[in-house]
């Protein structure tokens, strides 16, 4: 499912520039360069508003890298024309060498705590900019790609790949670069010291670089493995956490542990598989290190028994072919966090390259005063690439009328409605809102004229009044507590034990079906469309709690145009206007009581409902 | 190296002081106050299996640093004999091949504590995030509806990440680096005694300040992860809540909320920043100095004859060593913070107990008699945590007879789904007992009474698998239960009673994925599979939750037929909101007040009982009761009541 759901990465288009993650030494690694572009052109694109201070911080970097590879040059003077000088009795080098070593050790410091501020304000800001893209682009795209993609993939995308690109921002990019740094300056350093010794170090760079790429191409492969194999586990837990009750009503304890556990030990064996391959590139490097120390001994030692060489240099160079190794180790440790920062990256790319399919207008028509006039011109529909699901439906509704839609689960009736409220887009012909076509009006006109209370009604974590105001941010008290009141659920708020400040909990689990439809309902009062759309939005209220808001619905819909569909006859008899919907089709059309008379299909209805009253 | 310090950081989520709601915040003070040793020292309930893997691990590390630590030495040797002395070109390759050697075994041992630490930390991780999974399969409702799903995630994959990145990593290389200085130190005091004083002048104020940090990091690095568990529930919410953020086009408001979060978010990690900046200033700073100091003394004392130039080089080598550690000392200390603070989130859900949990002793399930299974409710009091003077239920007497269906009727709020749910243990009376063939279901195990007590939401969840495993979600697997053509043959009968037709007209029938992760199904189709799966599992015991609610009348009336025939010999309780699915009963139950006030048929209770006939009849069009002024007029209207059945459209559905 995982694959067939993501899109691959298009490798069309120019690389762009890497921008900073160009810095380190693996960013050209040949298992990079293909699947990596889009992932990089965003971090590019992320980049760029923050260009001057990623500068800045690149610049102390350097500086501060400077002065820490001063030290093994200054012990190297200190021992070669120090301690000379000073048995002739001069102190002044030695004087200078001590004076310089303070200097650059108190550089190193303060330079060094700069570039962690320096770094974490660049990295921080990227991550701003890249969190808050992400979410945008998610809520922009279209229930079609939510449903598609899944709750669970999305959330994942928002959070663990987040974090994977977090870690690389927060101290990966500065170790690398650091890391980049440090041996240019050191290899520098050597052979300006001593080109032999030099030359030493610059042959033993070719087996790190093997080694760099082997670790590179196995562990590319590992650590999007490992990606895929946890983003899966979640999956596995939180429809696991979300469907507690049936696992725990069924007995599906063991066998949920079971499909976790399985997934889990896939998560673990792909860790632990990249952890060894770890540990060989750590082990590799080591040896590398160690080999060039003995090699830089052994040429350095015989120079000084030939008298080429000053004993302090060749201490330089052991320190020096010592640390020369040490960054790669960094490299490797979070080599794993920039492979999984670029697979992260990628997956991030993709999703923020899907198209919406329920496109905002190029030119959007402002519609500031909604009468509530719908028409649908020929509107075919179907879900996706699936079969059609309504045929050439033609429809007028002038504003003011109520509309009740009727008909089998599946005919088509919330298709009706989900068109009606833009969350998806007509195949062929057109809905027009006030004779403006759906895709032409401004997105947030749209919104406030038409409003869709579907049956699921999802309640957000934060107070009762907060939920209610979701209909008018801002609203002020008095008035939410009116349209709770409208809706009938004033009552039962205000015995809440904060009353309209109680927390509903993140999924507001502690309010039954019904409360949790009443308070959406309060919404959308609330909201106050010229339009409102109400898919099974009542199904939960007992009898009692759907006559208040039948009540309130009829205050409510006086003036406005209403589409309704509910299960209910006593809803749909009070609606102006009937349509009976069958397999995608309208195929009946009247007010209800002329329906009735009809002797047709909703006459049928009607009196299968009357039989069930009894 | 510097720059280790900035590289060590938590990741993961936490709650934030904004949202306590979310979790009980009593839990908390307890385990926060623990110290981060014994803190941490509770994680020996999961991975004491592995402890003598770690030990060997850290052994071998710890004899790769003394390895290193050697090669100075020779160099000293190196220096002050042949290098100063007599040139022999022999003694500088065997100085060369010693120092080779000793490279050669570093790197072996290098690898060994990868190899010998990767798979028991690893292994751990897994074992912990099995047991938190497990924990909360067994973890009553009550319990999910405290905690939010983001919380519980963040605690089972970011915390658990952040434990094993400190087990296999920071905990060797503590105990690794500790004993590297301390050995260093050694060698430095026989080395040059007055440059190793000086050295050490210098370290100490750099441990102390790795230590004295902790307690402003700790403060930081908790928040930070409380900001990033807020803002991966924002998240949640976000995508969970589309729907109603598109209908209302307030996708701005919630991304405008998502991006202050993130911004406060953003100013605790810069805070963090600046508490790591200061340490890494004493830490870059300090120990260079004290390099320069030791550089003029040692020269100084060279040249007065005190220190040999070999030992100089020594002391310088093996500096460059014992830097490396003692810098990372303090990144070390904070990864270990982390780590206590990941420790305490997940021990802190760990050490909740369930509050619905197996006997001790289980009494056996009791054989249900001729008829069917009995149960009885005899002064069932419920209450939320807590809150035991605002009771849900107060006292609920009611026996379902066997082999018939009670309909519990009552208004939205009064406790009908919290009783639903004691009858399989799903939460536990607060007093009062639930009887189940005379045995109070708190003697029998979970599983045992979820066997017998099946129960359909109406609020349904599909898994992500095909119809055909969610609907035979309650049979036990195939050793066990029946057979697979007995599996096909429930299946089919499930589907039927439930009038899923449209299952036979998804693209792959039965086999067709559903849930999150696959095809989506309208809500009355989701409910219908729910009630297929509570049919299928044949229990003794059915508890329907306004199981039709979100069908048509067309497909309810059908439903209720099949059902009824179904129903037979099978004790039901079932919620119901509407007429027609009180005709489902045999006798209907009135819940009121947290008491049942009502027991009798249909149309007893709408003659004597005026509460009954307000839930069900406050309906206007309600044709029994013309004398309660609920204008009788339409049905009157449109036909009588008395008419047949309907069109042939029963079942009518399409997918």
């Amino acid at each position: 499912m995982t694959a067939t759901a993501q899109r691959p990465p298009s490798g069309s288009g120019p690389g762009g520039p890497a921008g900073r993650g160009g810095d380190e030494p693996d960013a050209e690694g040949p298992g990079l360069a293909e699947g990596s572009r889009p992932s990089l052109r965003l971090l590019a694109s992320v980049l760029r508003p923050v260009r001057g201070r990623a500068l800045a911080t690149a610049a102390l970097v350097v500086l501060s890298q400077v002065a820490v590879v001063a030290g093994p040059l200054l012990v190297a003077a200190g021992i070669d024309r120090g301690l000379p000088a000073l048995r002739d009795g001069d102190p002044v080098p030695l004087a200078l060498v001590g004076g310089g070593y303070v200097l650059a050790a108190v550089a190193a410091g303060v330079l060094s705590a700069a570039v962690v501020r320096a770094s974490a304000r660049v990295s921080q800001a990227v991550l701003l900019d890249m969190r808050a893209r992400v979410f945008r682009h998610t809520q922009r795209l279209d229930l079609e790609f939510h449903e598609r993609y899944t709750s669970g993939r999305i959330i994942s995308r928002q959070t663990s790949d987040l974090d994977a690109v977090r870690e690389l921002l927060d101290g990966g990019v500065t170790t690398l670069a650091t890391g980049a740094v440090q041996m240019l300056l050191t290899g520098v350093s050597l052979v300006v010291l001593d080109l032999p010794s030099g030359l030493v170090l610059l042959v033993a760079v070719a087996p790190g670089v093997v080694l760099t790429r082997w670790f590179q191409r196995r562990s590319q492969a590992q650590y999007r493995r490992t990606r895929t194999a946890s983003a899966r586990v979640i999956v596995s837990f939180v429809e696991t956490m979300t469907g507690m009750r049936a696992v725990q009503a069924f007995r599906r304890e063991a066998a949920s542990a079971r499909t976790y556990g399985a997934l889990t030990e896939d998560y673990r064996q792909a860790t632990a598989d990249s952890l060894r391959t770890n540990g060989t590139f750590d082990m590799g490097l080591t040896l590398i290190g160690n080999v060039t120390v003995a090699a830089v001994l052994l040429v350095g030692g015989l120079r000084v028994l030939d008298g080429d060489l000053a004993v302090g240099v060749l201490v330089a160079a052991v320190l020096y072919a010592r640390r020369f190794f040490a960054p790669l180790r960094d490299v490797g440790m979070f080599y794993n966090s920039f492979q999984s920062a670029v697979a992260a990256l990628e997956k991030l790319a993709s999703l923020l390259a899907e198209v919406p399919t329920v496109p905002d207008p190029a030119r959007p028509q402002r519609l500031e005063h909604v009468r509530g006039e719908i028409r649908f011109d020929h509107v075919s529909f179907g879900y996706g690439d699936g079969p059609t699901v309504l045929h050439d439906v033609d429809l007028h509704v002038p504003a003011g009328q109520t509309l009740a839609l009727v008909g089998p689960t599946g005919a088509g009736k919330s298709t009706v409605a989900k068109l009606l409220a833009r969350f998806y887009d007509v195949r062929t012909g057109a809905v027009r809102l006030d004779g403006v076509d759906l895709r032409d009006v401004a997105p947030h006109d749209l919104r406030h004229g038409v409003v869709m209370v579907t049956q699921e009604a999802y309640l957000f974590s934060g107070s009762v009044a907060d939920n209610i105001a979701i209909g008018r941010p801002g609203a002020s008290r008095p008035d939410i507590e009116a349209a709770a009141r409208a809706v009938g659920v004033h009552d039962l708020v205000a015995g809440l034990p904060r009353g309209y400040d109680t927390d509903v909990d993140s999924r507001g689990v502690r309010l039954s079906a019904g409360q949790r439809q009443l308070v959406s309902f309060a919404r959308a009062f609330l909201a106050d469309p010229a339009v409102l759309v109400l898919d099974e939005a009542t199904s939960s209220l007992d009898v009692p709690g759907e006559q208040v808001v039948q009540e309130g619905l009829e205050r409510l819909l006086r003036g406005r145009t209403a589409v309704i569909i509910a299960h209910r006859l006593s809803t749909v008899m009070n609606a102006d206007r009937v349509l009976v919907v069958e397999d995608g089709r309208v195929v009946e059309d009247g007010s209800p009581a002329a329906l009735v008379g009809q002797g047709g299909r909703f006459a049928g209805l009607h009196a299968d409902w009357q039989a069930s009253l009894r | 190296m510097h720059q280790t310090s900035t590289a060590v950081r938590p990741e993961g989520g936490h709650r934030g002081p904004a949202d306590v709601h979310r979790v009980p915040a009593t839990t908390t003070t307890p385990v926060g106050s623990l110290s981060t040793t014994r803190s941490l020292l509770r994680l020996l309930r999961w991975a004491r299996p592995v402890v003598p893997r770690m030990i060997l691990g850290t052994l071998t590390s710890l004899g790769a640093s003394v390895l290193a630590l050697l090669v100075p030495q020779v160099l000293r040797a190196l220096v002050n004999g042949p290098l100063l002395g007599a040139g022999s070109r022999a003694a500088v390759v065997g100085a060369a091949a010693v120092v080779l050697l000793l490279g050669v075994l570093e790197a072996f041992l290098v690898w060994c504590r990868r190899a010998l630490v990767a798979m028991p930390g690893t292994g751990a991780e897994n074992d912990m995030r099995r047991a938190l999974f497990g924990h909360l399969l067994d973890q009553p409702l009550a319990f999910h509806d405290r905690w939010s799903g983001g919380q519980l995630l963040s605690r089972s994959m970011s915390d658990l990440n952040v434990v094993r990145r400190w087990l296999i990593f920071a905990l060797v290389m503590l105990v690794v680096s500790v004993t590297t200085v301390v050995v260093g130190l050694g060698l430095m005091f026989w080395t040059a005694w007055q440059l190793a004083l000086v050295y050490l002048v210098g370290a100490v104020p750099v441990l102390v300040l790795g230590f004295s940090f902790r307690e402003r990091y700790k403060v930081v690095a908790r928040r930070a992860r409380d900001q990033q568990g807020d803002l991966a529930g924002r998240v949640e919410e976000s995508v969970h809540g589309i729907r109603v953020l598109k209908a209302f086009g307030r996708g701005e408001d919630a991304l405008e909320d998502f991006v202050r979060q993130a911004d406060e978010l953003r100013g605790t990690e810069i805070e963090k920043a600046r508490t790591l900046s200061r340490v890494s200033l004493a830490l870059g700073a300090i120990p260079e100095l004290a390099l320069a100091v030791s550089l003029v003394l040692g020269v100084w004392l060279a040249s007065q004859g005190q220190v040999s130039v070999g030992a100089l080089v020594a002391f310088f080598a093996t500096a460059a060593v014992v830097n490396g550690p003692v810098e990372r000392i303090g990144a070390l200390l904070a990864m270990t913070l982390d780590a206590k603070a990941a420790t305490d989130r997940f021990v802190e859900v760990m050490d909740t107990p369930s509050t619905v949990v197996d006997p001790p002793h289980p009494v056996p399930l009791p054989a249900p008699g001729p008829r069917g299974s009995r149960v009885e409710l005899r002064g069932v009091r419920f209450w939320h945590p807590g809150s035991p003077q605002a009771p849900v239920l107060d006292g609920v007497d009611l026996v379902l007879e066997p082999g018939t269906t009670t309909a519990l009727v009552g208004l939205t709020g009064s406790g009908k789904t919290t009783l639903l749910q004691l009858v399989p243990r799903l939460a536990d009376v607060s007093g009062g007992q639930v009887l189940l063939d005379g045995v109070d279901v708190r003697d029998l195990t979970r599983a045992d009474v979820r066997a017998a007590v099946s129960v359909a939401f109406e609020d349904p969840v599909l898994f992500s698998a095909s119809v055909r495993e969610n609907v035979l979600l309650g049979l036990p697997d195939e050793p066990a239960g029946p057979d697979a053509a007995e599996r096909e043959r429930i299946l089919a009968q499930a589907l039927d009673v439930a009038s899923a037709g449209f299952v036979a007209r998804l693209p792959e029938g039965v086999q067709t994925r559903v849930g999150e992760e696959g095809l989506s199904l309208s809500g009355g189709q989701r409910q219908r599979l729910a009630l297929a799966r509570a049919v299928a599992a044949r229990p003794r015991v059915l508890v329907l939750d306004d199981p039709l609610s979100a069908l048509d009348v067309t497909t309810e009336a059908a439903v209720t037929a099949r059902l009824r025939e179904v129903l037979r010999g099978t004790t039901t309780l079932v919620v119901a909101h509407r007429t027609s699915t009180v005709a489902l009963a045999d006798r209907v139950a009135v819940l009121e007040d947290g008491c049942i006030t009502g027991v009798g048929t249909h149309r007893e209770l709408l003659a004597t009982h005026p509460h009954y006939r307000f839930v069900l009849t406050a309906m206007r069009d309600e044709p029994v009761l013309p004398d309660e002024g609920d204008e009788p007029d339409e049905h009157d209207e449109h036909g009588g009541p008395d008419e047949h059945g309907g069109p042939g459209a029963h079942g009518e559905v399409r997918p």
